[in-house]
């Protein structure tokens, strides 16, 4: 068993506070994302439950033992870190037998260990080469081949794909779920990037200001998210906000933004949000949700100058301007028109969003008034 | 811009870009001759003097600088039959030894301590370890000359291998202190995590990967140790005890007498062990050095 828990963890470094009492329950064979902008805390809290930083106060547990003043050698645990940090002197082989040859295991065992994990992570014909003359993503395997071979309670990763280039980035993404998948050891990863936290996680931790934003699945961050920040930083491109009032015309309710665009809320969330009539708002929908107009689907539909087109190949981002404000659209290629031109695009209200300004909150809606994916998600 | 990407058509066209690399290079070459010239002139000196016999040197008629008619090994032979210089030589060789050891065992734990293992007072502590380098053999001799006897090691040449470090270990541990704090953090956490205690860091982590400016101290403090002066000077009077440096201007200055074949010869003796030391372990060296410099 090996669950790791944080209990009110709080980190203070002089009288800056990086992590301000949080609270995370990670179940065995979990991989768990930490995510958020630099300088959220997600990093220290990685080297908190490393026990490479102490904590300032709380309780870090892992597989029900009380580790805070444990040394990190003693939590059986095992860190990939950022620049790989490999040892240079020694070849692969040594690097990886390092953790085991310090506490006198066996020759024959340490050799099958290491031979597994080079096996496993594709690596066997490098294990007698040394650090300098491998490349950015071998040097990572390695890293990681370190890990593996400790046969630990739980991995932990720092950000362990940003010095690697975008197609290899992709490519070690799919090896680090394809090596969870195998060797299932409780794993914390740490980045800033949030398209590896939603395609590695199980579930996905939102960090921001040193606090817990949100805890789910990539599916429920996507899709119901909790705060204006969450909302805004999963999903690329990140979701359009617009300042909005709700008002009622005809016993219906409607988001009134600047410019004179208003889109009707679809009838199933009026009794969700007519507590909210009449006040200042904020309206927000995902890029994918906003389209040209189609045959097939429902949605409200409007007209807008087109600013900027970018087009991406299989889709094209168009934007255009709400108010002053940004909003971007995605469209299929073929129904892109040129900036200036007026073209009619299609909102998809069913997954709409609504903000109250004065907490930050997305305002909850009932399972029952979202379209099915997002139910089922929550 | 248009103006300027004329220009450069026109120095591309006009081959000014490879004229004006070449008067670089002939300037760069003109530089380092004069300062080969300047540099290898006293060593050339000293060859062309020590393979000529008393009588050529003393002869107003022939030029000092050109090199001899009749070379002669005499004066080596008569410096290492008839004088003191293979005692020196080997006292020398027994001190620098010594003290290139005590040097690398205080250096290193203590630039890994000062530079790794961050503590209330380390950065002041680095500091005041250089500071001490700043002063000068030539002001401590006389306190020293105190402590030694206190010790009874005045005319020993023990009593070197007592003082000499006092030289040695500041520059050696700020050049090592350099070397440390640039090797990335991670890689003692990584060492930590795979359950290295300090002493395992220093011995199976850092100090190979330091090697380069491990190098460059050892030859910073054998080079120190072999060329000090002043302290064989003030602390040794007699032969038997007596270092390559002072035992040389010792036995073969005389009043006002000096026997200037064997000077250059013993000279040019006592400049191999380190000119050796440098051939082979240049590189490493300058990799030391540099790497100390800029994170320093």
């Amino acid at each position: 068993m090996a669950q790791v828990t944080l209990n009110k963890v709080v980190k203070k470094f002089d009288q800056t506070e990086a992590v301000r009492g949080i609270d995370l329950d990670i179940a065995d064979q979990e991989f768990v994302v930490l995510v958020g902008p630099s300088g959220c805390g997600k990093s220290t809290t990685l080297r908190m439950i490393a026990g490479l930083e102490e904590t300032t106060a709380g309780e870090i547990v892992i597989g029900g033992q009380i580790v805070n003043d444990l040394p990190p050698k003693d939590r059986d645990i095992a860190m990939v870190f950022q620049n790989y940090a490999l040892y240079p002197h020694m070849t692969v082989f040594e690097n990886m037998s390092f953790g085991l040859r310090l506490k006198k295991f066996p020759k024959a065992e340490i050799k099958q260990r290491v031979e597994r994990a080079a096996r496993i992570l594709d690596i066997t014909e490098l294990l007698q080469r040394r650090p300098r003359q491998l490349s950015g993503g071998q040097r990572q395997r390695v890293a990681m081949g370190r890990a593996i071979v400790r046969n630990p309670k739980v991995f932990l990763f720092d950000e362990p794909l940003s010095n690697l280039d975008a197609k290899l980035r992709v490519q070690m993404r799919t090896e680090i779920k394809k090596v969870h998948q195998q060797v299932r050891t409780t794993t914390v990863y740490v980045t800033h990037d949030q398209v590896e936290a939603m395609t590695l996680a199980d579930r996905v931790v939102v960090m921001n200001g040193g606090l817990i934003e949100q805890i789910g699945t990539p599916h429920e961050l996507y899709h119901t998210p909790k705060t204006r920040f969450v909302a805004g930083f999963i999903g690329s491109p990140a979701m359009n906000f617009l300042p909005c009032r709700l008002v009622e015309h005809s016993g219906a309710l409607s988001a009134q933004m600047g410019g004179g665009l208003t889109l009707p809320v679809p009838a199933e969330r009026s009794a969700t949000y007519r507590s909210y009539l009449n006040r200042d708002l904020i309206f927000g929908i995902r890029p994918e949700h906003v389209t040209e107009t189609r045959s097939y689907g429902a949605g409200a539909e409007f007209t807008m100058p087109v600013d900027v087109v970018e087009p991406m190949g299989m889709e094209t981002m168009i934007y255009f301007v709400v108010d002053g404000a940004e909003v971007c659209a995605r469209v299929s290629p073929e129904a892109a028109l040129q900036p200036g031109e007026r073209m009619r695009f299609m909102a998809d209200m069913r997954h709409m969003h609504l903000i109250d300004p004065e907490n930050d909150g997305v305002i909850e809606v009932p399972a029952s008034a979202r379209v099915n994916g997002a139910a089922t998600a929550a | 811009m248009t103006a300027v990407t004329a220009d450069t058509a026109s120095i591309v066209k006009g081959g000014s870009l490879r004229r004006s690399r070449r008067w670089a290079l002939i300037t760069s070459y003109v530089c380092l001759g004069l300062f080969a010239i300047f540099f290898l002139t006293p060593p050339f000196y000293a060859l062309v003097t020590a393979t000529k016999s008393t009588e050529e040197i003393s002869n107003q008629n022939t030029s000092p600088w050109l090199p001899s008619m009749s070379p002669t090994l005499s004066n080596i032979e008569t410096l290492w039959t008839q004088t003191d210089f293979p005692i020196y030589l080997r006292n020398s060789a027994v001190v620098t030894v010594c003290v290139v050891a005590i040097t690398m065992v205080i250096a290193v734990p203590a630039a890994f301590s000062l530079g790794r293992m961050k503590f209330w007072g380390s950065g002041v502590l680095a500091t005041g370890v250089f500071l001490t380098y700043l002063v000068p053999d030539t002001l401590l001799f006389l306190p020293l000359f105190k402590v030694v006897g206190s010790f009874g090691l005045l005319n020993s040449y023990w009593g070197l291998v007592l003082v000499y470090p006092t030289l040695t270990v500041p520059f050696c541990t700020w050049i090592m202190i350099g070397y440390f704090q640039s090797i990335p953090k991670e890689l003692d956490e990584a060492a930590l995590i795979d359950g290295a205690n300090h002493l395992q860091m220093l011995f199976k982590i850092f100090i190979p990967v330091a090697l380069p400016g491990l190098i460059a101290a050892t030859i910073f403090a054998f080079t120190a140790c072999w060329a000090e002066f002043v302290y064989p000077m003030a602390f040794i009077f007699t032969s038997s005890q007596q270092v390559l440096t002072a035992g040389t201007i010792t036995t073969l200055v005389k009043a006002d007498v000096y026997q200037w074949g064997m000077i250059m010869t013993a000279q040019l003796i006592a400049a191999m062990p380190p000119l050796i030391l440098y051939a082979f372990l240049m590189d490493y060296y300058i990799a030391g050095l540099t790497a100390g410099a800029t994170k320093g």
